[in-house]
């Protein structure tokens, strides 16, 4: 990455870069923070406590069964972040290679057969496949991540193939073929840091969309099992509850809403950055 | 009576001076050449006039056209100008055209835009305009797409929406530097045909002084944005002050240092009876596979210490040649052999591929951004099987950068912090660190301005010496292979045409396409010689 930013003006950044990561920031540091610590124990019922309104002692309020909606939106984000990263890291890791090596083998049997089957992963409905996996295999966090991981593949083997095109017909790399480089090597060393920043702009993209399909799953009961909190159960949870205990529904959603949006003005804000097209000269 | 006259112009971009106290004028009937390398702001000039301007540009000065200072003109009178009154010629056809409306309807779009007539009529006026400009309607009905035409068929297409409405003045920028030798030629004398008939004044723009010595009535070159030479075309001959354009022309009339060193008779390269076909790769049910021939039957020979020369215009399968010695492409026959070693495509030996090195055209696109010049010149070590340590790495490469004529320091720099001719430099040190035996040069002066272009040429022939180097050079410029080359190969349609000692080519060329090629190529020598 620093190559990446070397002799580039930080200050190119788009404002709407800046509250994306600002979102970001500060939802990564509430997952961070449950890890260690949460204002009460998320597993332990208070009956008596129910249905309480944002107060002092319970900043967000309290849910049907007494537990502190703050703490279950802190250990809930904590499961859609680590979802969702490692679904993209499957992503990266598996689709990144393929684009790679059908980009270096373009034209041949090889790269239709890797574009096709990822045609054919596109074909399927992302969401209603992974709800297919997960009651196969079961519901739980290790299953949802499987499924959306899944999906992500084809996503960076296309992003991967289309921008390493370009740089295969670049004169550096025949320069390269010249120093009797081979393929891998070529594509270690010389494509992937020229295609890195198109990568990290598709894994914000991928990053959101993976919280919001960890937050669908778990919505409809495929996600994390109970008692481990969730966003997307919380809201279904609220659902019923939704005409006497609003803020049930509000806050998880609400942080939602901030962690894809955060992530979505990110990405556009990076993409802007490294898009010399988009940028207005300023010289 | 002065058609245009551009006074004390001034042009700031950003608050950076781009144009400081412009002054000429020209005639109608006349040419007017604007010469000048790239970043002399020779290009802005012409925006100027037209006002057609980047943001944040600031102008002052007068330009008086037609008795009226453009500069006080308002945005929508300058729009009834340009076009009706000013035409302008760009330098890339493939991107000067809408690529989604005929030729007929882009030509006459200009007309209606300035003529209250129907669209018919346009049409109508529209094809014998471009009958004029060499797109007769038999062979070229206007109903045609860009995409169907070639280079200099299209920029034809851009000098017909140019002079649709008879305008008292042109300004061409670069019009045929995008193009090859022999359509060159032909355009220009078009474009001197036009300015006769019509008592156009032509703004000519261009970094060639053997284009323009052919044509101009008056020039003017230019350096750093600032007018250093200006006279009738005859100053070219011996009435030039100013030491730059002094250099200008010399560099423009590149003759190479002599080699000292013989040319040895032992081959150092032979390509023998090698040919390379493209085939159609979809598949289809019936008919058979279209196959392209891009090379057919070639041979030549290279030997120690020797410059060749390889000439041909584009598509002749000059690079199909180049990738085929390098061992990237497979020939489907003949074969080619390095020191006694037959080269196999994507099986080549690093014993020969250390003897093999080639400087690509273009400076940008030939280093990889990321990396320091450290590592992109000792790229190539990685062929040394043996390990070489960072210190003996970096010590080779100071030196060699030290041998083309850079700082030893500047191994740590990225690649965008040099010009154009300093990355050349930087592609030879690369191709020199494993000390070849032939470096191939493909085009790999073309995108250089003349003057560095003479540098590089200098440096060539001065390492050639030092390191008992055999080169290739593949260009489609005739006076660049004249200049340094012993042998030349002349190539069209992936054939060799004629081959032979350089002198007797150019004296005597035996085929129709190689005279065809002398005669169309500008010659700046000859074109000195006529003037009075």
């Amino acid at each position: 990455m620093m190559p990446l930013l070397k002799n580039k003006n930080l200050s190119n950044l788009s404002f709407s870069f800046w509250v994306g990561s600002i979102c970001v920031l500060f939802v990564f540091l509430l997952a961070i923070v449950s890890f260690f610590w949460t204002p009460y124990d998320v597993t332990s019922l208070e009956i008596s406590n129910r249905f309480k309104t944002p107060s002092y002692n319970h900043f967000l309020g309290t849910d049907h069964f007494g537990r502190d909606i703050l703490s279950m939106i802190m250990v809930g984000t904590q499961t859609s972040i680590a979802v969702a990263m490692v679904a993209v890291g499957i992503g990266i890791l598996f689709g990144l290679p393929l684009g790679l090596i059908a980009a270096a083998k373009r034209g041949t049997f090889f790269d239709d057969l890797v574009m096709r089957f990822n045609d054919l992963i596109f074909a399927f409905p992302a969401l209603i496949i992974a709800i297919l996996i997960t009651a196969v295999l079961g519901p739980g966090a290790f299953n949802a991540i499987i499924a959306i991981g899944i999906f992500n593949i084809p996503v960076f083997a296309r992003v991967a193939r289309g921008a390493a095109l370009t740089q295969w017909s670049k004169e550096y790399i025949l320069a390269a073929q010249v120093s009797g480089k081979g393929t891998i090597l070529i594509s270690i060393e010389h494509i992937i840091p020229n295609i890195l920043n198109l990568l990290i702009v598709q894994a914000t993209i991928q990053f959101s969309l993976g919280i919001l399909a960890e937050a669908a799953l778990s919505y409809v009961g495929l996600g994390a099992q109970p008692p481990i909190p969730s966003l997307g159960r919380m809201l279904a949870d609220s659902q019923t509850m939704i005409s006497i205990a609003p803020h049930m529904a509000i806050f998880p959603g609400l942080f939602i809403v901030i962690t894809v949006l955060g992530l979505n003005l990110m990405g556009d804000g990076l993409r802007d950055y490294f898009d010399p097209k988009l940028k207005v000269s300023n010289s | 009576m002065n058609l245009i006259k551009v006074n004390n112009l001034n042009l700031s971009i950003h608050e950076k001076e781009i144009l400081k106290g412009l002054s000429f004028e020209g005639k109608a009937g006349e040419i007017l050449g604007i010469i000048g390398e790239s970043g002399s702001g020779k290009s802005m000039t012409a925006n100027s006039i037209i006002k057609l301007l980047p943001f944040g540009s600031s102008l002052t000065g007068e330009i008086i056209f037609q008795n009226r200072n453009l500069l006080e003109t308002s945005e929508e009178e300058m729009c009834t100008i340009r076009g009706r009154d000013i035409g302008f010629i760009f330098q890339e056809p493939m991107t000067a055209l809408n690529p989604l409306k005929t030729i007929g309807e882009q030509v006459s779009e200009v007309i209606r835009i300035h003529k209250k007539i129907n669209k018919y009529d346009a049409l109508n006026s529209a094809a014998t305009i471009l009958d004029r400009v060499g797109l007769p309607q038999t062979d070229f009905p206007s109903t045609r797409y860009p995409f169907e035409l070639s280079g200099g068929q299209r920029q034809r297409v851009v000098i017909a929406m140019a002079i649709a409405i008879k305008p008292k003045l042109i300004i061409a920028d670069e019009p045929s530097t995008a193009l090859d030798v022999t359509t060159q030629a032909k355009l220009i004398k078009l474009l001197k045909k036009l300015v006769f008939e019509d008592n156009i004044c032509l703004i000519m723009i261009t970094h060639d002084l053997s284009v323009i010595a052919d044509m101009a009535d008056k020039i003017i070159i230019m350096r750093n944005g600032v007018i250093v030479e200006r006279g009738k075309i005859n100053i070219l001959k011996n009435g030039l002050k100013n030491d730059y354009s002094k250099n200008l022309l010399k560099a423009s009339n590149y003759k190479s240092k002599k080699l000292k060193k013989k040319i040895s008779n032992q081959t150092l390269l032979k390509v023998d009876n090698i040919s390379r076909h493209y085939s159609d790769n979809s598949f289809r049910f019936f008919g058979e596979k279209k196959v392209f021939k891009a090379v057919k039957n070639v041979s030549f020979s290279i030997n120690y210490n020797e410059y060749v020369g390889l000439v041909g215009e584009s598509g002749c399968g000059k690079s199909t040649i180049t990738r085929a010695i390098l061992g990237l492409d497979p020939i489907i026959d003949g074969k080619i052999i390095l020191e006694g070693d037959e080269i196999k495509a994507y099986n080549v030996t690093n014993n020969i591929r250390k003897k093999l090195q080639v400087v690509f055209q273009d400076p940008y696109g030939s280093f990889n951004p990321r990396h320091n010049v450290l590592k992109l010149i000792s790229e190539p070590l990685y062929l040394e099987q043996s390990q070489i340590s960072d210190y003996e790495k970096l010590n080779l490469v100071k030196e060699l950068l030290e041998h083309v004529g850079l700082n030893a320091e500047d191994h740590k720099k990225f690649i965008h912090e040099f010009s154009g001719g300093q990355r050349q430099r930087i592609a030879i040190a690369r191709s020199l660190i494993l000390r070849p035996k032939l470096i191939i040069l493909d085009e790999a002066v073309s995108a250089l301005d003349v003057s560095i272009r003479a540098q590089i040429l200098d440096l060539l022939v001065e390492l050639s010496e030092s390191y008992g180097l055999s080169y290739l050079f593949i260009s489609h410029d005739l006076s660049l292979v004249k200049s340094i080359t012993s042998r030349v190969l002349v190539m069209k349609s992936g054939q060799i045409v004629e081959s032979g000692n350089t002198k007797d080519i150019f004296n005597s060329p035996s085929h129709a396409y190689t005279k065809s090629l002398i005669a169309s190529s500008p010659n700046l020598e000859s074109s000195l010689r006529k003037l009075s």
